[in-house]
């Protein structure tokens, strides 16, 4: 079985965000990690390898320094890695993202596609089922379970107040959640292993079958108008010195000014 | 066929169960407003099997008009057959922007129809209107600016930026919306809907799924993105036992109890409580922010209710940069005497009347 694995490198937002003295976001001061729900799908395709047998290839897009989230996944037990980079590729929206990713995996046998549900930094939750539309293969999204039996997989599929368990026959992509597993740590060996495997580098001329039109910032139909670190609105009023019966009083007279009792 | 061409604000009306989900009536509401400064219709797409009757639900909060399929292969949602009966929609009926929940639902549909259409879509808005791309005319190409855009804004990078983004070359534009940002319409009871019978006929292909089976979770907890007033509490909380406080002053206000993210990872409240980026958006009138800290996760989830009331010991404590009132004290002792008072006050008031 051949099982490519989708990561990204993403700057880390729930640890310490870093502002610029102007206020804005420095993204350059800020930890890059390979993103959670991609961390997931991958530690899936690990432990379908070590039950079923597999090939796992990392496939990521983005600058060349992208290639430390494929060491690290190397790291971790994928036996091949591909980076998609070109400077044409740059600026891409969802759509522009998920016709690179479909170029590049043209050029790859698989079986299985496994991609996070979504990234930390966009949040958008589209390009693992923009790829496999333009790949022509069924999907399944929002993974909390995945098994393989004979040339089919059975996935728990999670809704908000249920799961599906479906069946699709490979090949198929399917999106995973962060807790469909707790991923496993790098090995010393692993590490080494790592440093020693060769990253296949892609650029634009690698991608099969995309038109010039359907890359990057000009191939994206979404533009952005705006973009700017969120305006908060300001503090209210805080009362620091109240014993807990006038902080009670307080909170009281508070609803009944606002007309809430 | 020239954009100009394409018409009409169109609503992904999700149904589950054959129940219309409380996001379908939150879009009709939005898609309202962008129809009348667009001048021009809103509809609803309905999928399913026996859900015509339905239909008259989405005409009282604000459907002009309601397309519906009807077909045993949209019984359950799969992402194949929803794509092609939403697809196919759009081929006929050329919609200039169509809507859906960002749901467990719409985020796998959307995403599905954007790829085979070929146009663009903007995952978990917040806001939507209709103004002009870009913002300002560049000087010198004033007659290249395009009015009557949509304007799709939503936050990234955990709650930290804020992006207002356009689909300006390609239609119909398509956003999936956040539940519980959007105002729903008051009711117009006894509206009958204006029914469009369509079926593009189900064939499958290699892209179906095999459904084996459904398991619901049953959870008792009511839904904290429709109330009114949520008494929240976080991590200062300290244990499973102690929401106890806050649910004895949640019953006094006929409130709901929520939660940080740090409540749920340590089990003392559920999953579908979490209010936050991981968890649910919500806007009540009143939200009481109770031993929450206030990191920006959690505050990309609240920062829309109308009075935010926190209590935290830690006078330094991000949630007081957003709160309308801070209180620096001991929530195990101010709690419970609120409670007291505001049961008091309470009976004070029934008794006036």
């Amino acid at each position: 079985m051949k099982i490519v694995v989708c990561i990204k490198q993403v700057p880390d937002t729930a640890g310490e965000v870093k502002f610029k003295p102007d206020g804005s976001l420095d993204r350059a001061a800020m930890l890059t990690i390979m993103n959670h729900d991609d961390k997931a799908g991958l530690e899936a395709a690990l432990r379908l390898k070590e039950k079923y047998g597999a090939e796992v290839t990392v496939l990521t897009m983005g600058l060349p320094k992208a290639e430390d989230v494929l060491r690290e996944a190397m790291a971790m037990g994928a036996d091949k890695a591909v980076l998609v980079t070109d400077r044409v590729l740059g600026g891409a929206d969802t759509w522009a993202t998920s016709t690179t990713l479909a170029g590049a995996i043209r050029n790859m046998e698989y079986d299985l596609i496994i991609t996070g549900r979504q990234a930390i930094d966009g949040d958008t939750a589209q390009v693992g089922p923009q790829i496999s539309e333009h790949l022509g293969i069924p999907v399944i999204s929002y993974a909390q379970k995945i098994e393989v039996e004979g040339d089919s997989v059975i996935v728990e599929r999670q809704y908000e107040d249920r799961y599906h368990v479906l069946k699709a026959k490979m090949p198929c992509l399917i999106t995973a959640l962060a807790e469909l597993n707790e991923p496993r740590y790098m090995t010393p060996g692993g590490i080494f292993d790592a440093y020693k495997k060769e990253i296949t580098v892609w650029g634009r001329k690698d991608l099969k079958d995309v038109d010039d039109s359907d890359l990057g910032l000009a191939g994206s139909p979404t533009k952005i108008a705006k973009a700017s670190d969120k305006v908060r609105k300001g503090a209210g009023i805080k009362v620091d010195n109240l014993g807990a019966a006038e902080a009670a009083d307080y909170v009281v007279n508070t609803l009944k000014e606002k007309f809430v009792i | 066929m020239s954009l100009d061409e394409y018409k009409g604000v169109y609503v992904f009306a999700q149904q589950v169960d054959n129940k219309i989900s409380n996001i379908s009536f939150e879009l009709l509401g939005k898609a309202k407003d962008l129809a009348k400064d667009l001048n021009t219709e809103v509809a609803a797409i309905l999928l399913g099997e026996n859900v015509k009757k339905l239909a008259d639900q989405l005409a009282e909060y604000g459907a002009d008009k309601v397309i519906v399929v009807d077909d045993p292969a949209l019984k359950i949602y799969a992402t194949e057959p929803y794509t092609h009966a939403v697809c196919s929609i759009i081929s006929k009926f050329k919609p200039e922007i169509v809507l859906f929940g960002a749901t467990a639902i719409g985020r796998d549909l959307a995403p599905r129809c954007s790829a085979r259409i070929h146009t663009g879509l903007t995952a978990d808005c917040t806001v939507l209107n209709i103004g002009d791309f870009p913002l300002a005319p560049i000087p010198g190409h004033e007659d290249e600016q395009l009015h009557n855009q949509l304007l799709m804004t939503r936050p990234a990078f955990g709650g930290n930026t804020i992006a207002t983004i356009a689909c300006p070359d390609f239609r119909p534009q398509m956003a999936t919306v956040r539940p519980g940002v959007m105002q729903k319409i008051e009711k117009i009871k006894g509206v009958k809907a204006n029914l469009i019978e369509f079926n593009p006929g189900f064939e499958r292909n290699a892209s179906y799924v095999d459904l084996l089976d459904v398991v619901k979770i049953v959870s008792d907890t009511v839904d904290i993105s429709t109330a009114k007033i949520l008494i929240s509490g976080g991590r200062g909380v300290g244990s499973k036992e102690n929401f106890k406080i806050l649910q004895d002053l949640a019953d006094v206000l006929g409130a709901t109890v929520s939660s940080s993210r740090a409540a749920v990872d340590s089990g003392w409240t559920s999953k579908e409580q979490q209010v936050g980026q991981t968890g649910k958006t919500v806007r009540p009138h009143v939200y009481f922010a109770i031993g929450i800290s206030g990191a920006i996760q959690h505050v990309a989830g609240m920062e829309e209710a109308d009075i935010i009331i926190a209590i935290n010991k830690d006078s330094l404590a991000p949630i007081f940069d957003v709160a309308d009132y801070g209180i620096v004290g001991d929530l195990n002792k101010i709690v419970p005497l609120l409670t007291e008072k505001l049961k008091k006050a309470i009976a004070e008031k029934e008794e006036a009347v």
